[in-house]
C-alpha cells in the first residue's frame, strides 16, 4: 500500500492525462452485483468445464454419430449454433469473450498452470518464447484460407468436423508442452484470428485504470500471470486479449478494469499499431464472405459441386479462384485505392505503412457483412438445433419431442431485410472511419474516396449475392 | 451557422434514405398469367435455378428429381412438396409481394443439402435496388458524417 500511496500525486496527474480515454467507460468490476463473478475463478472454470464436456461429446458425436450432417450434433452445434453465435453474440458484444470459455487450450493451459484453478503459469513444459519470425496473424490468414478451401466438406461431414475438432485439440495441447502461455491461440487458431480481428469493434476491453500505478509496481503481477503473455499497461487494443480475467484477479492495487466502451474504441486512435498481416486477414475474411455467400447461399449447383468435390479438377478451380480473390484481387484493389488515396490527399506515408493504416475501416465492413451472410446461411437452419437436441447423434432418438421441429417460413421472409441492414451499417461505420482516418493525418477529405468506393463497391456486390 | 449547415445535411440524408426505402417503384403490372415450370433437381441444384413471375401470377411448379428424393419449400410462403426420383408432383400458388425469394430443398438429399438454393423472383427485386440506393447513401454520409 506505501507504494500505492507514493505513487498517488502521479496517479492523480496521470488521471488527468488520460482522462479522455477514460470518458464513456463503465467498469462492470466495480458493480456489486457483478464484481464476484468476474474475479472469482469458480464460475469461469464451472462453465469452461461444461464448454469442454460439450466439446469432446461434439467429437464423440461427429465420430459415431449419423454421417448425415443435418442430423448430427457435431455439424448443427458446431457450424449453425456455435458459429453463428459467435459471429452475431460474442463478437460484436463480447470481442474475445469465446476464447475465455474456448475448450480447445483448456488441456493445455491446465497442464502449464499444473492446476485446475491455479495462476497460469509455466509448471509443466519447455515455456519456451514464440519465434518472432511467425509472431502476427500470417499463420491465421493462411489457416483460414485452408479451411475455406474445403469449407463445403468440413460444413457438412460430421466426422471431418470431429477429426479436425480433435486435431485442434490435440495441436494446442502440444504448443502448449512446447511453448511458454497460449501460443496455440495467440499465432494459430484461425478462429482466434478471427476474433482477434474483430474484438477492436467491441464495446468491452480490459485496461488499466491508473497508468502511474502500473509503472511504480515492479513485480508485474499482471503480465507474470496472463495467459496469453499481455502487459495490461502496454496494450494498445484489444485484438490479444482473452478476457479471462487473471489480470483483475492478481493485480494487488485493484487498478484493472473490466470496461463497457463505445463500439470501435480501438478503431478511432489516430496511430493504430496494425501491421500488414492485419491487412491480408482483414481482406482474406473479406474475400471468404464473399466466396461463402456464392457457394452457400447463392443458387449456383455446379459452384457448390465444384466445391464439395475435394480433388477434382472442378475443386481445384473453385480453389484458385478462392485463394486468387484473397490474395490477389481484392488485395490488388485494396491497394490500388489506397495508391489512389495517398496521392489525392498528398500524404507523405510510405504506401506499405498506409496499407497498413487504412485497413481498419475494413473491419466494421468484414465484421458485418459476415453478419449479414450468417443470418441467410444459418436462419433456415435454426431448426435443426431443436432437432438434434432431440437426436444429437441422428439414431432417430426424440428426447425432448423437438426431433421433428421446423421454422415458420415468416421468419425466413424478414431475413433479406436484416441482412440489408447489417451490410449499410458496416458500409458506413467503414466509410465513416476511413474518413477520420484521413483527417488524422490532415490529408483533403477527397483522400478518404479510393477507400469509401471499395467499400461501396464491396458491399454492392455482397448485396447482390445475399438479396439479388 | 455550423447548426443549420448539419440540420439541412442529415435531412437530406433522412429524406433521401425514406425515398429510397419507401418511394414506389416503375412494376410491372399484375399481370395475373398462369405460369408453368418444370423444376429438375440433382444434387445441389434446381435447374433452372431462377424462376421468374410477376406479383399475382398463378404459379405452377412441375418439380422433377433427376437422382434421388427431393423437395420444395419457398421462404415466406407456407408451400411444401416432394418428389421421387423421375416422377413429377406439382404445385400451384399465387405470387405474392415482389422480391427475391429463396426456394430450398426440403428433404435432406445429401451431404450439401441445406445448401440446395434456387430463388423465385417476383418482379422486379425492389428489395435489392432499394438496398443499393441506401449503400450509396450511407457511403455519402459517413463521408460527410463528421464535415458539416
Amino acid at each position: 500500500m506505501k507504494a500505492l500511496q507514493d505513487a498517488m500525486p502521479l496517479i492523480e496527474k496521470t488521471s488527468r492525462l488520460v482522462g479522455t480515454s477514460a470518458e464513456r467507460r463503465l467498469n462492470l468490476a466495480r458493480l456489486p452485483w457483478l464484481e464476484w463473478w468476474i474475479k472469482s475463478r469458480w464460475p469461469l472454470l464451472i462453465v469452461r468445464s461444461v464448454t469442454l464436456a460439450a466439446f469432446i461429446f461434439t467429437i464423440l458425436a461427429g465420430l459415431v454419430g449419423s454421417p448425415v450432417g443435418s442430423h448430427n450434433f457435431a455439424i448443427i452445434f458446431v457450424w449453425i449454433a456455435w458459429w453463428t453465435a459467435l459471429k452475431l453474440l460474442f463478437i460484436p458484444l463480447g470481442g474475445r469473450s469465446w476464447c475465455s470459455v474456448c475448450p480447445l487450450p483448456m488441456p493445455g493451459e491446465w497442464l502449464q498452470a499444473g492446476g485446475l484453478i491455479s495462476k497460469a503459469g509455466n509448471a509443466n513444459g519447455f515455456g519456451l518464447r514464440w519465434p518472432r519470425r511467425l509472431r502476427g496473424y500470417w499463420l491465421a490468414s493462411g489457416l483460414f484460407l485452408l479451411i475455406g478451401m474445403f469449407s463445403a466438406v468440413t460444413l457438412t461431414d460430421a466426422r471431418l468436423t470431429a477429426w479436425i475438432l480433435l486435431i485442434l485439440l490435440v495441436s494446442a495441447l502440444a504448443l502448449s508442452l512446447v511453448f511458454e502461455r497460449r501460443a496455440f491461440c495467440s499465432y494459430l487458431c484461425p478462429i482466434g484470428g478471427f476474433t482477434g480481428l474483430y474484438a477492436k469493434t467491441a464495446p468491452l476491453e480490459v485496461r488499466v485504470i491508473h497508468p502511474a500505478v502500473c509503472k511504480t509496481h515492479s513485480e508485474k503481477t499482471c503480465y507474470l500471470h496472463c495467459p496469453w503473455g499481455i502487459y495490461p499497461l502496454a496494450m494498445r487494443d484489444s485484438s490479444q486479449c482473452g478476457l479471462c480475467m487473471e489480470c483483475l484477479r492478481v493485480c494487488e492495487y485493484d487498478n484493472i478494469a473490466l470496461n463497457l466502451r463505445p463500439f470501435g474504441s480501438d478503431l478511432a486512435v489516430s496511430q493504430p499499431k496494425t501491421g500488414l498481416d492485419e491487412t491480408l486477414l482483414a481482406l482474406v475474411m473479406l474475400s471468404s464472405a464473399l466466396s461463402f455467400s456464392a457457394v452457400f447461399t447463392g443458387p449456383w449447383g455446379w459452384l457448390k459441386s465444384a466445391a464439395y468435390a475435394i480433388g477434382s479438377p472442378a475443386w481445384l478451380a473453385y480453389s484458385a479462384a478462392y485463394l486468387a480473390l484473397s490474395l490477389l484481387v481484392l488485395p490488388g484493389l485494396y491497394a490500388l485505392a489506397v495508391w489512389l488515396s495517398r496521392n489525392a490527399g498528398e500524404i507523405g506515408k510510405p504506401l506499405k505503412r498506409l496499407i497498413a493504416e487504412q485497413a481498419q475501416p475494413l473491419l466494421p465492413l468484414g465484421l458485418f457483412t459476415w453478419i449479414a451472410f450468417t443470418i441467410d446461411f444459418a436462419f433456415p437452419k435454426f431448426s435443426l438445433i431443436l432437432s438434434v437436441l432431440s437426436d444429437p447423434l441422428g439414431w432417430g432418438w426424440d428426447l425432448f419431442g423437438t426431433a421433428g421441429a421446423s421454422i415458420h417460413p415468416a421468419i425466413l421472409g424478414a431475413a433479406p431485410m436484416l441482412q440489408v441492414g447489417a451490410v449499410l451499417v458496416g458500409l458506413f461505420w467503414s466509410v465513416n472511419l476511413g474518413q477520420r482516418r484521413v483527417e488524422t493525418q490532415q490529408a483533403n477529405w477527397r483522400a478518404a474516396l479510393p477507400v469509401a468506393a471499395f467499400s461501396l463497391l464491396y458491399s454492392l456486390l455482397m448485396l447482390w449475392l445475399l438479396v439479388g | 451557422m455550423i447548426r443549420w449547415k448539419k440540420i439541412t445535411f442529415w435531412g437530406l440524408i433522412a429524406s433521401l434514405g425514406l425515398g429510397f426505402s419507401l418511394a414506389p417503384l416503375p412494376a410491372r403490372a399484375n399481370s395475373g398469367a398462369h405460369k408453368v415450370f418444370t423444376l429438375q433437381a440433382k444434387r445441389y441444384a434446381f435447374w433452372p435455378a431462377v424462376l421468374v413471375v410477376n406479383p399475382g401470377d398463378r404459379v405452377t411448379i412441375e418439380l422433377i428429381p433427376q437422382d434421388v428424393v427431393h423437395g420444395l419449400s419457398i421462404d415466406n410462403y407456407d408451400l411444401n412438396m416432394t418428389a421421387d426420383p423421375g416422377q413429377t408432383t406439382s404445385l400451384t400458388f399465387i405470387a405474392g409481394q415482389p422480391g427475391s425469394y429463396t426456394m430450398r430443398c426440403s428433404v435432406t438429399c445429401g451431404a450439401m443439402h441445406p445448401f440446395m438454393i434456387g430463388r423465385l423472383q417476383v418482379g422486379q427485386n425492389d428489395l435489392l435496388w432499394r438496398a443499393a440506393g441506401l449503400a450509396l447513401l450511407a457511403a455519402v454520409a459517413g463521408i460527410f458524417w463528421r464535415r458539416v
